[in-house]
This record gives C-alpha cells, structure tokens and sequence, in this order.
C-alpha cells in the first residue's frame, strides 16, 4: 500500500497498511488496545514515529541501562537533549554525539549538514553556547568512486553547515575500512558552554501554559525520517530521497542567537529541539516528562507547503524548528525576541492536565492519544543474542605479519587513509571561529580555552571498529581507553563520555551479541576510568543493500577539563635533542591491525587485550607527568603502532629521530599494543619523568638532522628522510579524492 | 502581473570554475562536443504591474541582483494575466 | 578610542572581533546590532566576518544595502577608520568603497589555515606597526576569497599604493595575489585574513595585533593634535 493515500482506520487494520509505516503486528495490537479502538491515520503516524527504533530505542534500552551515569561531576545524564558536566566555577559543559547515516548515504551533502544542524539544537536547546563540534566518520575504501563521492559530499556538508553557523569544527576521526562501502557512519557531536543556572529543561509544565513553535516553517521534507533511519538501505532507498531534509544554516544561527537569548526570560518554561520525528517527539516528550498533556491546534503551525495535512505536520523533519512552552499571558514577550532575528514564534496550542495528546485541524480534533503512550511506553525487546561462528576462530588464530622491509611497510602504512593526514578534511572547517582553539585537529584531542578563566577543556572522538569486530567487549573497553589517553596526552582529566553506538540489525543474533558485549566492555572502562555516560544516541540497521552489516562501530566523545592552560599538551616534538620514551611495552599483537588490514585485506585473530588497571595507572601518571611540567609533547600509540606514532610526532617541525629498539622488529614497530604512549622531554627531566613514569622506557632523541633513523643492535633498521614519510603522509588522501574511480 | 526571469552569469573575462570543473566533467562522460560551460543564477521575481517593469528589473539587478563588477544580466518579462 | 563592531545576521565573527579589541587592546568596544546603529559615538568601525544573511545571493550583497550602511558611508566620508575583515570584507566590496568583488576560491572548496602574508604597504592607519615587506602569518577561513579585478584597476591599486597585504602562496587564486586592500583615501581596509584571531600567544599566533594597534596609535595621534 502506498505512503501517499490516508487510508481510514478500517483498511489501515484489514490490509496491514500499519506494516508499510515499520509498525508490527503485535504493536499494532498493543496500540488498539492502548487506544480503545484502531487509531486513524494521523495516530497511526505518531505511534510509528515514536516507536521506531530512533526515537524509542526498543531494542537498545535495556543494554544502555548498563551505562554508568553518574559521577562527581554530573550535573544531567541521559534523558534531556544532551548531557551536562561540572568543569568548575560554576560552569558546565553539555555535549552529546548523534548520527545521521541514513541521510548522509543518500544525500550525502544535506544529510552531514542536518545531522550538525541536529546535534547544535540538543545543546543550544539546553541553554549552553555551542562551543565546539566534531565529527566521526567512517568510510568504505576510497579506491571506489561512490565512496569518493561520499567523503567529498559529507566533508562539504559538514563545512557548509558548520562554518557559517559560526561554531569550530576541532576534531573528530575519519576510518576507512571495506565494511563501509555500503553504508557510511556520519556521527557529529556538538560540546556547549553554559552556566549552571542557565541550564534547561524541555518539560511542558503548567495547565494553562501555551506551545510556542519558533523557527523555520513546516514543510513535507524529510517525513518518516525517524522511521527510514531503522530500516536497512535498501536498493529503493535512493527512490526515498525526499524524505532527506535541506539545512539552512543562516536560519540556525539566528535561531542559536534567539534561544540563547530567551533562555534568560523568565516566561520561559521548557524548550526542545524539533529534531528526529519532529513536532511529534518534542511536543510529547516535553508533556510526558512533566506529567501532563498536550493540546495543539495545527491550523497556527507555520506552513510553508499549501494542503499538508496533520498527519504530514506532525511527521515533518523540516529543520531548524523549535517547541517553547511559555507561562500563559505571555506569549507577546517571547515572540518579540524572536522577532529582533526575523524569526516566527507562534502559539500553537496549550499544556492540559489530561496526559492526552490532542490534535485538532480545521475545526475537528484529528487526534487523541494518551501522551506517556508515546513517549514512554513503547515496546521494549529483548533481542536473541548469538555469539557468531567467527569469534572463537578468532580467538585461537595467532597471526604473524610478514614483514621484509620495515622502511618500505612504514611509507605504506603512512599512505593508508584511516593513519593518513586527514588537512584535506580539516583544511575545510573553520576550526577558529570564536577564537577559542588552543589546540587544532592533528593532534591527540583538541582543546579550548575557556574565556575568562585559565581553564580550558580537551575533546575527542574515538572508536576502533576493528578490535569491536574481532571481539566487542575487549574492544568496546578500548574505544573509552583510547579516548581518554587522548584526552590525557593533551593535559587533561576525562570527565565523562557521549556514546554514539552504530550497529546492523538487533534483530541478527549476531549482531545483537556484539552490541551487548561492546556495551559491557565500554561500561567496564567507564567505570574503572571514572568516565560516565552523559547522553547518547543508537543507530541501528546499518546494513547495504544485500544485508552486509557494518563493523559494529559504538564511537565514544570524550570531554575533559584542562585544569591550566599550561598544561595543554600537543603529540608534536618541539626541539631537536629532546629525548623520547615509550611508555608500555609492545607484544605481538596485530589483529585487527592497520599492518594486517594492509597485508591481508581483511581483519582477524585477537583484538589486542586491555588491562584496564594498567590503564588508568598509566594515564594517571602521564597527566602527573604533565601537570608537573616534565613532559614537552605526548601522543597516544594507536593504528600503526610505535613507528607510525613517533612519524607522526616528528612532522610538525620536519625532525628526525635517532632511536634504538629491542625486542623483535616488527612487534616494536608496528604491533598496537594498547595502554601506550610516546612522550618527549626536554634532557633535563630525564630523572623526574624516570620516577614519575616507572613504564617509560628511554627511545633515544630527536635530532636536527631530519633522518628518521632507528636502529637496533648496531644496525639500521629504518632510515628516511622525515620530508619523504611526511610527503607520503600528507599527500594520500587528496591524491585518492582526486584519482578516477 | 508579470513573471520576470532574470539569469545572472559570469562575465566572460572571470574565471568561471564550477563551470571548468562541469565541462570537464561532461567530456569525461563522452559528450565531446562539449566546447565550454559557464554557471550562473536563475531567478523568478514577480512583479505587481508591467509597467516600467524593465526599467524596475534594471534598478534591481544594478543595485542588488547582480555584481557589475563580475557579473552580467539578461531577463525576460512574461504577462500573467 | 571607542570601536564599533557591526553585528548583522549571520556574522559570527563579531565576538572575536570585540574580544580582540576589548580584552586584549584594551579599548572601549560595542557591538552594535545593525538595525540598531547610532556610528556617531564611535571613532572606529569594524565589520567582522561571518555569513551575514547567509551569504545567499552572494556574499556580503545584502548586508551591503542594509539599514546601517548609509551611516557607514558617512562614516567612511568623514575619514574615520573602517576595518571590514573577510565578509567584512565583502561588504564593503558590495558597497563599492572598495574596488573589486569577489569570487569562489580557485578550487571550490573553503580554505581554513594560516597562510603567509606580506605587508607591501606600511603608511597607513591600520598597517603602521608593521615593517614594510615584513613577512607575517594570518589565519584565512573562507569559500569566496578569490579576489577579482580587472588589470585596470589592479594597476591603479599598485599605483596608489592601495594593496596593504598579499599572499606569499596565493591559495584561492586572488588576482595580484591580493589579500588586502585600502580605499584610495586610507581610512578604509578589506581583508580576507583574520587578524582578530591572531591576537594571543595562548592561540598560537599574535601577529594581527599590530593592525589594531596601529589603528589605535593613529587614533591618538590625530587626537593630540586635535587637542
């Protein structure tokens, strides 16, 4: 049955018409029996949107319950449009991290630039200043041209939104694997500032209060896309396009100016974004978390398409849309602050007492439903979970790279897009805007500085898909792990974490077996690094055309709090003659490896293990080592491993390195053994940081002479000039975007 | 009524990038009498009455519509009755 | 001396600007809403970047023919200093005060980095502090920085001496590899580069500092002489 015909509740039961919208035959039962009766069209809608998977996390909810959430610093945790930490001073972070794949796969451009859009109104709508932005993306290989096509459009998209909304794109990483081809991850996250008191609610209380709708008018973009966003992509999904929404950035910033203006009127009572299943999901959100309901006459919603009709409003994704609740009487002052902006702020309807969503439209109501019923009540599965063939294999494969020459296996891996410069991508993104910027992207995690303070805070996104792959619990422990040694390795304490947990399908065994076990492991590092889970978001049905899932990609933002600005800390090396250690030793770990993915073409064996004790000492110690001023750069050993780490130190001043390795070659090269860092010091340090790191181990020095030198035993192992590894380094990527496909 | 289309393009002296970027394009796709391609703007203004409508829709593109500098207007004037 | 810092819709530079010139220089600053001007108070205008009415049309068009503009022209006028910076820039090529427009950067895309500048032209307002030729380094965040003008009137800018700054590696394809320029009177620059953040050793660079202290000197100069 066609979308595009309003069937009467009559066919919607008799020929299933509920099934075309995503809603089963068992919640379509539960729906009649909620209501008393079929619902109509419209209701039909608003259940479908509420209850997909995007907005109800039917399949998810009981896993995200493992999360740790609270903690010291906590001053929101999951529940309201992004999460809100303590950083001192009465001030407060709030960040969150959100995808927008779907969209972004079939419309790359629109769909990067609505999901910065989205991830802008959570915090703004939380009453903070977006501070910062970042972004996780993930790539199939770019030797294929729709894949090129794909960065090129989701990179422009970010740049396109982003920089004129006046917000600093700083970080984030960009992975490319094969498992990807089919299905992009765009995941964005916006970090806020804010003052304690200033910090929001987006609750509808007070019988009488009225609905303001302020912002951009409502038009037919994007309906159903909540819904499109819990399917699988399908060979039609290109046919779906009209349901992709276009940003208008300008309207956003105005909005951004607005809000954060009439935050501070007293009038105001709740405030939440429109953002997936739109006036929907904000208005019964807002009534089901005060414990009332909601009566909405949709003849005052600002239209921009002539004869929608309720149902099409209500499931409308257009963007840069806003629902206020304002103290009755007063609605003239709110829409006035707007007004300045040249924005439209309209009342739209009333908060009632009856815990009853209500629609009317020309006169009639179109719509009755119990409000909790959408937003609190939909179903919650428990998924059959089975562990996939693959793992136990896994787990006893010991595999050995064969390696030949380490010089020519260095210059390959510094070539491979996911270890390669991503300046082509960052080079894009106003990364200074509101002059904050300490520390850009290219470095362990990017850091501000807060104004007025000598604070600043370090953020990161982070999440190797591999290790999650090979084992999910080992790996989901390693995604926080790595996050927070970035955050570490540029001066700062983590403070907590946003989750953006990609998958395939919940209803495969498999792939819910690897959710449950990524979801463990990130707990259990969240847990033993002090880092809680503060907000989040689930994108599930990540799977191309033919059911290829993705790897399953939970992505971790971090915050942390920079006590001193003194204390900010980048991975280059700053002179030559400092000396430079490893800290943690290498053991033959390359599952799961970039060395191995370049040599095999495919992913196995062991994820490298974690100890997260080991951890967390170690990460305490080298932010000690730092805060006491003995350590000149740090960066954390990941992809590629040791010789890749210390290239990449060596670029930003063209130094070369004089090193000595033991142990076997390869291993000490190249293996990604987890919980390491590599440090420079000026020699002066040399005793403190022996005794305030007793891991690190003397590597040798940097050395004006630009040679990237090691040996071992006497004998030369490598020996490049440092232009040539940065050449191969920086020119890859743009050499790849622009080469045929 | 009447419905002014105004199309607004590059002069010929300026660099016209997208629309080198287009062409190529489109030789690559085989289409190889393509000889040049140059971008610019549509826009549909309507306008109250036809009266001094050219001399209005002048104003307009001199003023604001168009960048003398580097761009050059044509338009056409349709009645809507 | 009292700055004025020109807020349209869509700039977003605006509070760099006023912190550059409040917290680090130190001078009295505003930032002035652009339907709700009064210029006369002020000694000095700045018009900061952004996407003023999100570039639509093209950049800077319809800010150009805003409310505030027809003070700013009297403001210009009057000779005192008016910086435009990046869109600022643009404005006040829609504007016509200065010479030129501008196109979409050579390869399409937006370009955020430091780049090198040299500064060709030290006798004036806003470049003073520097030396001629100096080498510095200033932040470029913009999609449409390519600067055009015909040779006519490039000859003329090298004529009068109007070219204040110019890329040493030109990286949007700006004719004469231009980067900033002043109107034939001296009293107003346009500039693609970002000295507003290039303020604080904290940040990394420093270098635009000297732009508005230059202003600031200048000001001072004509203020004692005055008294």
């Amino acid at each position: 049955m066609p979308l595009t015909t309003e069937w009467t509740p009559e066919i919607i039961e008799t020929e299933q018409v509920y099934k075309e919208m995503g809603v089963t035959d068992g919640e379509f039962a539960y729906i009649k029996r909620v209501l008393g009766r079929a619902p109509n069209y419209t209701e039909l809608g608003l259940f479908s949107v509420m209850w997909s998977e995007h907005c109800s996390y039917k399949h998810s909810k009981t896993l995200l319950k493992q999360f740790p959430t609270e903690g010291k610093h906590v001053l929101q945790g999951p529940g309201e449009g992004a999460g809100v930490v303590d950083i001192g001073d009465g001030q407060a972070v709030v960040f969150k991290i959100e995808s927008h794949n779907h969209p972004s796969a079939v419309e790359p451009y629109q769909g990067a630039a609505t999901g910065v859009g989205g991830i802008l109104r959570d915090v703004f709508s939380m009453g903070a200043k977006p501070i910062a932005l970042l972004n996780s993306l993930r790539f199939g290989s770019l030797e294929r041209s729709r894949v090129k096509y794909l960065f090129r459009e989701v990179v422009h998209g970010i740049s396109g939104y982003g920089n004129c909304v006046g917000v600093p794109t700083v970080g984030g990483e960009v992975q490319f694997d094969d498992a990807y081809n089919g299905n992009p991850l765009v995941n964005a996250m916006c970090v806020g500032l804010i003052n304690h008191e200033d910090v929001q609610q987006g609750i509808a209380k007070g019988t009488g209060n009225s609905v303001m709708y302020a912002g951009a008018k409502t038009g037919r973009d994007g309906i159903h896309g909540a819904t499109f966003a819990s399917e699988e992509l399908s060979e039609d999904s290109e046919s779906k396009r009209p349901s992709v929404q276009v940003g208008d950035p300008f309207m956003e910033k105005l909005l951004i100016e607005a809000c954060l203006e009439v935050i501070h009127h007293e009038a105001l009572v709740g405030i939440q974004d429109m953002g997936a299943a739109g006036l929907t999901s904000s208005a019964s959100e807002m009534a089901s978390k005060a414990g009332t309901g909601l009566r909405m006459n949709l003849d005052f919603v600002p239209q921009r398409e002539t004869g929608m009709t309720p149902y099409e409003m209500m499931l409308s994704e257009s963007q840069e849309r806003m629902l206020l609740v304002v103290e009755q009487g007063r609605e003239e002052e709110i829409a006035k602050v707007f007004e300045k902006y040249g924005l439209e702020a309209v009342t739209v309807g009333e908060v009632t007492e009856d815990k009853r969503f209500v629609l009317e439209h020309k006169g009639g109501t179109v719509a009755d439903v119990p409000v909790d019923s959408l937003a609190e009540d939909a179903p919650v599965y428990q998924p059959e979970a089975r562990e996939p063939g693959y793992y136990e294999e896994f787990r006893k494969t010991d595999y050995v790279p064969g390696v030949r020459n380490p010089r020519n296996v260095l210059r390959a891996l510094l070539k491979q897009p996911t270890i390669a410069s991503k300046e082509w991508v960052y080079d894009q993104y106003d990364t200074m805007v509101q002059t904050n910027t300490v520390v850009k992207p290219g470095s362990d995690a990017a850091v501000l500085r807060i104004k007025g303070t000598d604070k600043a805070v370090a953020m990161t996104t982070d999440g190797n898909s591999r290790y999650i792959y090979l084992d999910p619990e080992t790996g989901g422990k390693i995604a926080v792990a790595e996050a927070a040694r970035n955050i570490i390795a540029s001066g700062g304490e983590p403070l907590a974490i946003t989750d953006g947990l990609n998958f395939g399908s919940p209803e495969n065994p498999e792939v819910y077996w690897q959710m449950q076990g990524a979801v463990r492991g990130m707990s259990g590092a969240c847990s033993v690094l002090g880092t809680p889970v503060i907000s989040g978001n689930v994108s599930l049905y990540n799977e191309a055309a033919g059911g290829q899932a993705i790897y399953p990609t939970p992505v971790v933002g971090m915050v942390g709090l920079v006590k001193e600005t003194s204390h900010i800390t980048t991975s280059d090396v700053k002179n030559a003659e400092d000396l430079l250690y490893v800290v943690g030793g290498a053991e033959r770990e390359f599952g799961g490896s970039e060395l191995q993915g370049m040599l095999e073409g495919k992913h196995f064996g062991r994820a490298p293990r974690i100890d997260l004790e080991t951890e967390q000492r170690r990460q305490q110690q080298v932010l000690e080592a730092i805060r006491k001023g003995a350590v000149s750069s740090a960066h954390d050993i990941s992809e590629g491993g040791l010789a890749v780490a210390l290239a990449e130190s060596l670029f930003a001043e063209e130094l070369g390195c004089e090193v000595e390795i033991e142990g076997e070659t390869v291993t000490e090269l190249f293996a990604e053994t987890q919980s390491r860092f590599l440090i420079s010091i000026k020699r002066e340090k040399q005793n403190e940081i022996e005794e305030l790191i007793p891991d690190a181990r003397f590597l040798g020095k940097a050395a004006a002479h630009g040679r990237f030198h090691i040996i071992k035993n006497g004998a030369t192992i490598i020996d490049e000039p440092i232009q040539t590894l940065k050449a191969d380094w920086k020119g890859a990527i743009p050499c790849l975007v622009k080469s045929e496909g | 009524m009447c419905k002014v289309n105004i199309y607004i393009t590059l002069k010929e002296a300026v660099l016209d990038p997208q629309g080198k970027v287009i062409s190529q394009s489109l030789k690559d796709l085989e289409y190889d009498g393509v000889r040049d391609v140059r971008t610019g703007k549509y826009l549909q203004v309507e306008l109250a009455d036809r009266e001094n409508a050219e001399q209005k829709i002048e104003d307009m593109c001199n003023r604001l519509l168009a960048n003398p500098v580097i761009e050059d207007y044509t338009y056409t004037i349709e009645e809507v009755v | 001396m009292k700055f004025a810092v020109i807020v349209f819709p869509g700039s977003n530079c605006d509070e760099d600007m006023y912190h550059a010139v409040s917290e680090v220089l130190q001078e009295e600053a505003e930032m002035v809403w652009f339907e709700e001007a009064d210029l006369d108070e002020y000694d000095g205008v700045l018009l900061p970047g952004g996407f003023s009415y999100g570039d639509y049309l093209r950049s800077g068009a319809v800010a150009s023919v805003s409310k505030v503009i027809a003070q700013v022209r009297e403001f210009i006028a009057a000779g005192k200093p008016v910086l435009g910076v990046c869109n600022g820039f643009q404005v006040l090529l829609e504007m016509g005060e200065l010479p030129g427009a501008m196109l979409r950067n050579r390869d399409l895309k937006f370009i955020c980095r430091e780049e090198s500048l040299t500064v060709e032209q030290t006798d004036t307002m806003f470049t003073s502090s520097y030396e001629e030729k100096e080498t510095i380094s200033l932040p470029v965040a913009h999609g449409e920085g390519n600067y055009y003008c015909d040779a006519a009137v490039l000859e003329k800018l090298k004529e009068n001496r109007q070219i204040a700054f110019t890329y040493k590696n030109n990286p949007n394809g700006s004719t004469g590899n231009i980067a900033g320029i002043t109107n034939e009177a001296g009293n107003v620059l346009g500039m693609m580069p970002h000295p507003e953040r290039a303020v604080e050793e904290l940040l990394g660079n420093d270098d635009g500092l000297r732009i508005f202290e230059s202003i600031l000197t200048h000001w001072r100069d004509v203020h004692a002489v005055n008294n």
